[in-house]
């Protein structure tokens, strides 16, 4: 079946069953898409399908057919993405695991809401587990790419 | 007792193994205090590019806490180096090269990596900036003293050469036999907040985990595994799992049933039509029948640890006093990338991927494994997607099951264990029982203490035991309240353990047994502090007159929590001080409930780690510490039901989210004490700080956790 990812069309065999997390890994080595769970509780496989955050573990690839599928892969080139910008500024990381998670989470969320407030990042991240404990600076990151988008007129 | 590296790796266990040395630990006496320890090569722990780069070579496992950085910056500070250039790499296992200045074992754990190597990496760098100052001394015909580094480049008078100039010739000068390292006031970098190094790769999905290994012609295995602890496998049929596509080969692993596929989802699939006949042990462990079996063995006595005074006839005696028990449950680690080991076998030579804590004793297991020498066994280590102490097994878990089916399958093989897998796992922070007894005089004051503990021996079973247990104690169960400062005041006071065994394997978990120890002795404290009609923060500073480090940490965490002021309206806040690894931290918790449910509004931290080196990864690592002890006072149990792990995953075993972090503040003293770690302290305090401020708003005394209010 063929599919688009980042922008690119792939043939990929795969079951139509199977989920679109490990044929990004393993069929199109794309590994930055995370498994952490399998079944949608804790976000380190978050992706976007037409900018929207998805769970890839529990997504079949069978159901995406044309629609666009982007990894954090393809956020941006290199890490240049005003999230991505933010999250190194605001020193995010640790282990760095639920990050590519993290980052499409916000990323989705802030095309969707320029100034969210501190309740809505917790709804909209609160999916996103992290073992670490990064969701103060989370947090703070995704304010700072508010005010980035802001003043660089939205992107 | 010396004990030689050469000695260390013919045999597997031969040293003392302590990750943290107490100042006053009967049962684990210090290690020998080593002959000055020879120079390290600076070759070993740094190259230069001729583009000026800098690589440094880290002999410990970046899981997060952030050592990738602050490692780095202790080579940097010296070599005057430019650090825009700097960038780290794990050092491959070689434990005559990158054991721990602490012990023989190439290992990441206690705190101890930015403490542990402060002197050594400060000398690499030092030496290094004294090679490459000798190497332009010699090519200018110039005398050394007259040139100076100064960011990448050395200088003397108009005349520079860029380290990337250098490096070649100045590398391989022999290194000097001494060097002075920076005096403090002299530090441009250490002290200050630095950004981490691998925020890059981790942000634009580059970096690389152990999970996502690529070599050539790797198949993936997932693992059938025993269904309890200690039951055998019988047979399997691997008709079914042969017949799904991708899967190649069904091998056994050691323990359990491999299924080796192409992919990951292959060989889940495969494993998921295996059909699999275990031996399942008898009697069936249950894990609320062994609580209440801890409970009965607490009421009396156990091995003493500390007897001082007749503890038992003044309480007898006592007018007045209080007895609790406190309980806490099994713990899984659960860090966010499941564990998972790439090996490939070639004749008598291995080589091995894995995020691991423990390069040293992985690849003294794997060598023996195979009959081969740890030199033939090459052993890169990934980033870690979290430790917490999971990766550092003594038993080698994850790595002796992959090299065994690799040698099984003849191919390659990553074994990925699933999120099931990691949580039924087992290698748990083990249950624990205290029970204790205090006496008190008119004022308030302890008397008398009586202090039982309750839970198996971590490192009994290990080749760790000769040197960790000593007269049946194991130093790791009663870390932090033997030493309590607390204690030491009490003229009458008596600490004894108990240790029984049980099939469940256990492992050290953030902080160890400061998890258990702080929560039983900061919320007695607290319980005796109410009982006495006192501010628990004027009742500990009252016992902890002597001991001013933990009294000044209580102090700030106070002010700076606004302690004399009242909170708001359902509001309540509770404190905890407790020491480990070296450094003091005291929390205050401010909490409101609703309903049934708690919540954490903030947490004011002091710290004292003594030193700071990067006051940036200091925070992150309070706050992750604070947030990891979190979900075990609020979340954490791990039930076990006819022998069989109850909770499977984060929906059972549900991690802290975003929407219950509270506020963390953290405030750093500078109190120039002897450096302390700072990835494990902040964990301890968190969980009694919240049971305080629970019982100062409802009155109710919460002595089980998790923390839950009926």
């Amino acid at each position: 079946m063929k599919i688009v990812v980042n922008g690119a069309e792939h043939e990929v065999e795969a079951d139509a069953d199977m989920p679109l997390l490990w044929v990004l890994r393993d069929l199109l080595g794309l590994v930055g898409t995370k498994y952490g769970c399998g079944m949608a509780q804790c976000g380190a496989c978050t992706v976007h399908l037409e900018g929207n955050p998805i769970r890839s573990c529990v997504t079949p690839v069978g159901t995406i057919g044309k629609r666009a599928v982007t990894t954090i892969e393809g956020l941006s080139p290199d890490g240049s993405h005003t999230v991505q910008r933010a999250w190194n500024e605001a020193d995010v990381v640790q282990c760095g695991y639920c990050q590519s998670g993290q980052i499409m989470t916000a990323a989705a969320l802030l095309s969707k809401k320029r100034e969210p407030t501190d309740a809505e990042i917790d709804a909209a991240m609160s999916g996103n587990v992290c073992r670490c404990g990064t969701y103060q600076r989370v947090r703070e990151a995704i304010h700072l790419a508010a005010r980035m988008q802001r003043s660089s007129g939205g992107k | 007792m010396t004990v030689t590296r050469r000695g260390f790796i013919q045999t597997t266990g031969g040293l003392i193994l302590a990750f943290y040395v107490p100042r006053a630990a009967r049962a684990a006496p210090p290690p020998p205090a080593p002959a000055k320890p020879p120079a390290p090569p600076p070759n070993a722990f740094l190259r230069i590019g001729t583009d000026d780069s800098v690589t440094v070579v880290l002999a410990h496992s970046e899981m997060g806490q952030g050592i990738w950085t602050g490692l780095a910056m202790l080579i940097a500070e010296e070599l005057e180096c430019d650090w825009t250039k700097v960038r780290s790499e794990h050092a491959p296992a070689n434990v005559a090269l990158y054991a721990s200045p602490r012990m023989p074992v190439q290992m990441t754990g206690g705190s101890s990596s930015i403490n542990g190597e402060f002197d050594r990496y400060r000398t690499v760098g030092a030496s290094a900036k004294d090679m490459l100052v000798r190497a332009a001394a010699a090519r200018w015909k110039v005398t050394p003293a007259t040139c100076r580094a100064e960011n990448g480049v050395v200088i003397s008078g108009t005349k520079r050469l860029r380290f990337g100039e250098l490096a070649d010739e100045a590398m391989k000068l022999t290194p000097p036999a001494n060097v002075k390292l920076k005096s403090p006031k002299e530090w441009k970098l250490i002290g200050t907040k630095v950004r981490r190094l691998d925020s890059l790769e981790k942000i634009t999905g580059a970096a690389t985990f152990g999970i996502d290994v690529k070599i050539p012609n790797l198949r993936t295995a997932v693992i059938a595994r025993p269904p309890s602890f200690g039951a055998t496998l019988v047979d399997f049929d691997a008709t079914a799992a042969l017949r799904v596509p991708g899967v190649e080969k069904v091998v056994p692993s050691g323990t359990g049933v491999a299924v080796v596929a192409k992919h990951f989802w292959a060989a889940k699939l495969g494993r998921d039509a295996l059909v699999v006949r275990w031996r399942e042990p008898e009697p069936a462990f249950d894990s609320s029948k062994y609580a209440a079996e801890l409970r009965a063995l607490a009421t009396k006595p156990g091995t003493i640890v500390a007897d001082v005074g007749k503890a038992e006839e003044a309480l007898a005696s006592a007018k007045t006093k209080l007895e609790a028990v406190y309980e806490l449950p099994y713990l899984a680690h659960a860090p966010m990338e499941p564990l998972n080991c790439t090996a490939k076998i070639d004749g008598d030579r291995c080589e091995i991927w894995t995020g691991t804590q423990f390069q040293s004793v992985d690849q003294q297991a794997a060598a023996q494994l195979l009959g081969t020498t740890p030199e033939k066994v090459t052993l890169h280590t990934t980033f870690l997607g979290g430790g917490f102490g999971r990766r550092a097994n003594p038993k080698s878990d994850f790595v002796s099951e992959a090299v065994i089916v690799a040698k099984n399958a003849g191919v390659p093989v990553k074994v990925v264990w699933t999120r099931e897998d990691d949580i039924r796992g087992g290698y748990y922070r083990p249950m624990y029982a205290h029970r204790v007894r205090v006496a008190v005089d008119a004022s308030g004051s302890p008397t008398a203490w009586d202090h039982v503990v309750a839970g198996q021996s971590i490192l009994a079973g290990t080749p760790f035991e000769k040197f960790a247990v000593k007269d049946g104690v194991d130093h790791s169960s009663i870390e932090g309240l033997a030493d309590s400062p607390y204690l030491s005041k009490v003229p009458a006071r008596r600490v004894s353990l108990h240790s029984p065994k049980t099939p469940v394997p256990v492992l050290w978990w953030r902080s160890v047994g400061n998890t258990h120890t702080a929560f039983a002795m900061e919320s007695m404290i607290d319980e005796l502090a109410h009982a006495a009609g006192k501010d628990p923060l004027a009742y500990r500073l009252a016992l902890l007159a002597d001991a001013p480090r933990p009294a000044a940490a209580l102090r700030l965490a106070a002010e700076k929590a606004g302690w004399s002021t009242p909170p708001p309206a359902g509001h309540a806040r509770g404190l905890a001080v407790h020491e480990s690894f070296g450094s003091i931290v005291a929390e205050v918790a401010e909490v409101s409930v609703e309903g049934r449910r708690i919540r954490v509004h903030s947490v004011t931290c002091a710290v004292d780690c003594g030193t700071a080196v990067n006051p940036l990864g200091i925070e992150a690592q309070v706050q992750s510490s604070v947030a990891y002890g979190l979900t075990a006072a609020l979340h954490g149990k791990l039930t076990m039901t006819s022998g069989k792990v109850d909770q499977s995953n984060f929906h059972d075993y549900p991690p802290l989210r975003m929407f219950e972090m509270p506020r963390i503040d953290v405030h750093l003293i500078a109190s120039g004490a002897k450096m302390g770690g700072i990835g494990e302290p902040a964990t301890a305090p968190i969980a009694p700080a919240v049971a305080n401020a629970v019982f100062a708003l409802t009155k109710r005394r919460l002595r089980t956790l998790p923390l839950e209010l009926a």
